[in-house]
């Protein structure tokens, strides 16, 4: 492995100043991504800045309105341990919970699974259907962004030099909206998603769908957030016919590509799969909390 | 348990703990990658960046100055070898090949292959001066898969290599099928001609690895006075010497390898990949070097198994498995040596079918050179063979297990090589899973089928030294030469303390390194636990004998009338007896230290047979295949530690269930290997396989005093077939390639291919 | 490249080292400290050979960078138990031959206390689910997670 220097700030101030110092600089949150792909000469860098001594990074909670707001560094063990985490943001931890395995998880965080930008990891389609906004800060004020808003393409975030993501912004689910992730692996675990599904949709009193929003996972170039697929819920009753509707959508808007994870024959047909199978448990998901 | 007239055993046959099991779970046993030197520096190997390629220079002059680098090697550091084939136990290896492959001379044959090395202060160092070598390359293209490489308008990659056949005549041009072997025997035109039933198929595989989780490493240490030192991990250290000598031009008795704990093997620890580059690293810096592969470099350049492809005709009449034809070819990897011979040779052993005509190719292709994988060649054979039996079955409106009971080869049969078997345990086997609680359960669900198969391999005999020291307090020292895999400490020392009739914990087993016992083959060919344990018992008898001699200078009783029996020598008439302890305490004034030896070359092999029963679940929207629920039948002889047994029956199954579902080399058109890691490679985790059943089958081998056979191979034998067998039953449809991965199922059942 | 002094409780014991900023816990651990328990066997985060208590969390120590263990206690397979004093995970891995090379082994144990640790009564197949990220290819894992089961009987029997 290239050496580097490596930082660790104790404040955004510490940070900003040392990302403006004219070097390469790479992100320290889990390291369960960037120490690996230093190693594996996939990225270099002059300085590593660890981010988990600042604050504002390593905490998360509720706010009045019931936004889940979680600091871009906190790990992904500590969020789905947390019994209300699990209670009222379900499909966040269905993503939290397979991103590796457990020793992955002490260490692995949203911030870090976000800005790999890889078009399969598991955090992206759950929190772009959740509506999910990431706020980006620099030494010039902070900004918010929607998490679909966040990629640029495989390993390419929409961040600009200088600029840090601080934190997630999960909107609280209503009374009557559900919300899941699915992916489909080979194996029961340890593995990278051929094809996921993110969703999430809103009842009306007579079960007709009001709200819905649909995201998918490995068969683009970045998650791909499909407008469509939500288009073909909304209005309609919650039965599966609607459902295959959206995952005929969902598919019709994939472009995936074959590779040793699969094919892309193989993976526009999963996404039709997962979005059913994914709606159908959010279903279940809204009947359950009645 | 079925046991089959089987004496009663004080140690034989229970479970204790394990020798080394104490320093293994506390992180205190010492692994190749884990020696320690004074001055210790590492090694990196630079690897070929094109699967196909002539090499027209390398410059290391600017690695060579970089600082903290001790040394840099190409092949022109090695001396010429000789085009000369050496025996390795389980296979066999051309000097010249071995060489190249080490470190490649005029051509790289696969992506990975080694072209350099570098040994500097710290492998960080040694990784930013790998970067400084230019090698100029003639790229070619390369051939990839077995039926591509068979072609007479293939790129060749070799130009002097030509097929060799039974009767030696090579072919009049140069190809990439290096050899062509045939079995036959009857008349199979007849039996086809008659047949009720024939089912024909075409059956291919992938190459998949074997997975060990510690990857190779090597450690050397060029001593001043010319010898050398080699630490590492390795099935056979007495074979690494042989390989080293050879491909470094040194005598046997200068060279010490001292083998270090092993984190599995599987057959992939037989060859040597960094031995002689650590140890010419070593001579040029001055220092000892260590090498340890990455886990990338392991999947490119070592291990795997042969991807293959297998034409199978077969025919049945009244019940009866009348004919098989097949024609198989196997993928050698870069150099010559599939195991196809061996999928030949064993994929009929388990039935008695009188024609057959079965054709051998073994072909190279541009990836990284085969090597031994546990019962190497017989699990694809098996998958195809089980396959056409499991259809010719139901042709023939049997129960599949009643079919191959009704087919069984038994004592007296011939393999396919005219050598007739001796007592075997396949019926047995047979029997216990038609009665096993997982037969007599019903399958029931959507979506869901049961698979079964059977499955042969060999056991090897080869040689085995072993010395036993007896000490004063009447404990025992055992000094063996054989790798421990995996528990092996444990079932020789339990066959010694048996023989000797004292405490198991007094006998404390070391493998010793090869200046400090005879010489021993290779841990493979599921030898050591029958082989070794030969020589252990043999050597137990020559304690017994000389424990004779003792106490009749301490009993005053003439040898003839005494006799060695329960850990004790006692008098003919009962009268007097002498316990073992008290013979050992005395050895200082009744003629010297008792110390017992026995080399020898194993006869008496048995041969192992399982029958595998498993259920499944196919999700037909995803193309997933569960394993619900699996039972592994398998005659073991007699199982000296019933639970090591166990475990290399269900270790077998978890390789065999990942090699039917998913595991396997995934090359790009240009020949990289895309799922180089372990994330992508996909062996099994602890979810994915069930509890794996085991039912012992003990039908003793004659050959062995406590009827030992080797179990360690044969697991993996059946479960390809017996999954491919249950999936078909679950979805209607017959997959013939290799892996059923989810892909590969859901583009079949949905048309999208 | 100046080194870094990081001061961390190393199985109980206050420990200084120096290490470059590339060197990951493992290398660490192994190379400069000489504590040889912890395995490596992908160095990519998905065997779990190298398997160490992080702070009382488990980690892939190939993916923790020596510098990040500043300040943290770090628990490796030779701070878990020894020959006079086994933890009983080690005594059931040894009763339940629930290993063969025994190259993960230490991984599967640290992974497995950590388990137990939060959730002394885990069923199978939270065993299984816990121990994914822990691959092992001689035994089929059946005799592991016996072991596993085992051990949190007697745990919790204790």
């Amino acid at each position: 492995m290239e050496n580097f220097d490596y930082l660790a700030p104790r404040s955004l101030t510490e940070a900003y100043a040392a990302l403006g110092s004219g070097r390469t600089s790479l992100m320290l949150a889990g390291g369960t991504d960037v120490i690996v792909q230093l190693r594996e000469g996939r990225k270099q860098c002059d300085q590593l800045i660890d981010l988990k001594h600042i604050p504002e990074l390593m905490s998360y909670g509720f706010a009045a309105d019931g936004t889940l707001e979680i600091g871009a560094a906190v790990p992904l063990a500590q969020l789905y341990e947390d019994p209300e985490v699990r209670r009222r943001q379900p499909a966040l931890c269905d993503a939290a919970t397979i991103i590796g395995g457990t020793a992955i998880q002490s260490r692995a965080t949203l911030g870090g699974n976000l800005c790999n930008a890889s078009p399969a990891a598991d955090s992206s389609p759950a929190l772009i259907a959740l509506g999910a906004l990431l706020v980006i800060g620099s030494d010039r004020g902070t900004g918010e962004v929607p998490v679909e808003a966040f990629f640029a393409g495989p390993g390419r975030s929409s961040l600009q030099p200088g600029e840090i993501l601080l934190q997630v912004r999960i909107p609280a689910l209503g009374a009557r909206e559900g919300a899941y992730y699915h992916r489909f692996i080979p194996r029961n675990e340890m593995d990278i998603a051929v094809a996921s599904a993110g969703v999430r949709i809103g009842l009306d009193e007579s079960d007709r769908i009001v709200s819905a929003r649909v995201a998918l996972g490995a068969v683009a170039a970045t998650p791909l957030f499909v407008p469509s697929a939500a288009e073909a819920l909304i209005g309609q009753p919650a039965t599966r016919e609607t459902f295959e509707k959206a995952g005929a959508a969902a598919a019709a808007a994939a472009t995936p590509i074959t590779d040793m994870r699969g094919s892309a024959a193989q993976r526009k047909h999963l996404v039709s799969v997962l979005t059913v199978r994914a709606l159908e448990r959010a279903l279940e998901r809204i009947r359950e909390a009645r | 348990m079925t046991t089959i007239d089987r004496p009663t055993y004080r140690i034989v046959g229970t479970r204790p703990i394990r020798p080394d099991g104490v320093e293994k779970v506390t992180g205190k046993a010492q692994y190749g990658a884990d020696v320690r030197l004074p001055n210790l520096i590492q090694g990196r190997i630079l690897r070929s960046p094109h699967a196909h390629a002539r090499i027209l220079s390398i410059d290391t002059s600017e690695a060579e100055k970089t600082p903290g680098v001790f040394a840099v090697l190409t092949h022109k550091d090695f001396p010429v070898a000789e085009d000369k084939i050496e025996e390795l136990g389980e296979s066999a290896v051309n000097l010249k090949e071995l060489s190249d492959n080490i470190l490649a001379s005029d051509k790289v044959l696969y992506k990975g292959h080694a072209v350099a090395a570098v040994a500097a202060i710290n492998g960080h160092v040694a990784e930013e001066a790998l970067k400084k070598i230019r090698v100029e390359y003639e790229v070619l293209p390369p051939v990839l898969d077995v039926r591509d490489a068979m072609r007479e308008d293939a790129p060749l990659l070799s130009e002097t290599r030509f097929t060799k056949s039974m009767s030696g005549q090579a072919s009049d041009k140069p190809s990439n099928i290096a050899a062509i072997t045939r079995f036959q025997g009857g008349n199979v035109e007849e039996a086809f001609a008659a047949a009720d039933h024939i089912v024909e198929r075409e059956f291919t595989t992938k190459m998949v690895h074997q997975g060990y989780i510690e990857p190779q490493n090597s450690t050397a240490s060029w001593n001043s006075d010319g010898t050398l030192t080699i630490w590492t991990s390795t099935q056979g250290a007495f074979v690494v010497r042989a390989q080293v000598a050879e491909v470094l031009r040194l005598p046997v008795s200068k060279i010490r390898v001292i083998p270090m704990e092993i984190g599995g093997g599987f057959g992939g620890k037989i060859p040597i990949y960094l031995d002689p580059v650590a140890t010419l690293l070593s001579k040029k810096a001055g220092r000892p070097v260590k090498l340890v592969m990455n886990r990338t470099e392991v999947f490119m350049a070592t291990g795997p198994t042969s991807g293959s492809s297998i034409k199978l005709k077969m025919a049945e009449k009244d019940g009866i498995i009348t004919a098989v034809q097949a024609e198989m070819a196997y993928e050698a990897g870069a150099y010559p040596g599939s195991p196809v011979g061996a999928g030949a040779m064993t994929m009929l052993s388990p039935y008695n079918i009188e024609n057959f005509v079965i054709d051998a190719y073994d072909v190279v292709v541009n990836k990284p050179k085969v090597s031994a994988y546990r019962a190497p060649g017989a699990p694809v054979s098996a998958f195809a063979t089980e396959t056409a039996i499991d259809e010719l079955a139901k042709a023939a409106g049997m129960d599949p297990l009643e079919f191959r009971l009704k087919n069984s080869a038994h004592e007296g049969t011939r393999m396919v090589t005219g050598v007739p078997f001796p007592r075997i345990g396949h019926e047995e086997c047979v029997r216990a899973a038609l009665e096993s609680p997982h037969y007599q359960s019903p399958i029931e669900g959507p979506n869901r089928g049961r698979g079964v198969a059977s499955g042969f391999w060999f056991n090897a005999g080869l040689q085995s030294s072993v010395s036993v020291a007896v000490n004063v307090d009447g404990t025992v020292n055992l000094i063996e030469g054989s790798t421990d895999i995996g528990g092996t400490r444990a079932s020789l020392a339990m066959q010694l303390a048996e023989t000797l009739g004292i405490p198991y914990d007094d006998v404390k087993p070391i493998v010793a390194d090869t200046d400090s016992v005879g010489h021993n083959d290779v841990t493979g060919g599921s030898r050591t636990t029958f082989a070794s344990g030969l020589a252990v018992v043999e050597a137990a008898k020559d304690i017994q004998a000389q424990m004779i001699s003792r106490a009749s200078k301490l009993l005053n009783a003439p040898e003839g009338e005494l006799r060695y029996e329960d850990g004790a020598v006692v008098s003919s008439d009962g009268s007097k007896r002498i316990p073992f302890a008290e013979i050992a305490a005395a050895q200082g004034r009744t003629g010297g230290p008792i110390y017992g030896n026995a080399s020898l070359m194993a006869r008496g092999v048995g041969g192992a047979y399982a029958t595998h029963i498993v259920d499944v679940e196919v999700d037909p929207d995803t193309g997933k295949v569960t394993v619900l629920r699996y039972t592994a039948v398998q005659d073991v002889g007699t199982a000296i530690h019933p639970s090591y047994v166990e475990g290399q029956i269900q270790g077998g199954v978890a390789q065999g269930i990942g090699w039917a579902l998913n595991e396997e080399y995934y090359y790009n058109e240009d020949g990289t290997l895309a799922n180089a890691s372990f994330l992508d490679y996909r062996m099994p985790t602890t979810l994915d396989v069930p509890a794996i059943d085991t039912v012992l089958v003990e039908v003793p081998n004659p050959g062995h005093p406590y009827g030992v056979r080797g179990v360690g191979e044969v697991p993996i034998v059946p479960p390809l077939a017996a999954v491919a067998n249950a999936v078909a039953e679950a979805t209607g449809h017959r997959f013939t390639d290799l892996p059923i991965s989810p892909r590969r199922v859901v583009e079949e059942l949905h048309g999208l291919a | 490249m100046a080194r870094s002094h990081v001061t961390t409780t190393l199985n109980g014991v206050e420990t200084e080292y120096l290490c470059e900023p590339r060197q990951s816990l493992l290398e660490v651990l192994r190379d400069e400290l000489g504590l040889t328990g912890t395995k490596e066997g992908c160095s990519n985060g998905n065997c779990g050979a190298c398997a160490v208590l992080l702070d009382g969390r488990v980690v892939n120590s190939c993916c923790v960078l020596g510098v990040e263990a500043e300040g943290a206690e770090v628990t490796t397979i030779e701070g878990i138990g020894n020959a006079d004093k086994l933890h009983p995970l080690q005594r059931a891995f040894l009763e339940e031959a629930a290993l063969q090379c025994g190259v993960c082994t230490p991984g599967f144990i640290v992974s497995a206390k950590a388990l137990l640790d939060a959730e002394p009564d885990a069923d199978e197949h939270r065993v299984r689910w816990w121990l994914a990220g822990n691959l092992c290819r001689c035994t089929g894992y059946d005799k592991i997670v016996r072991a596993v089961l085992k051990a949190s009987a007697q745990m919790q029997e204790a």
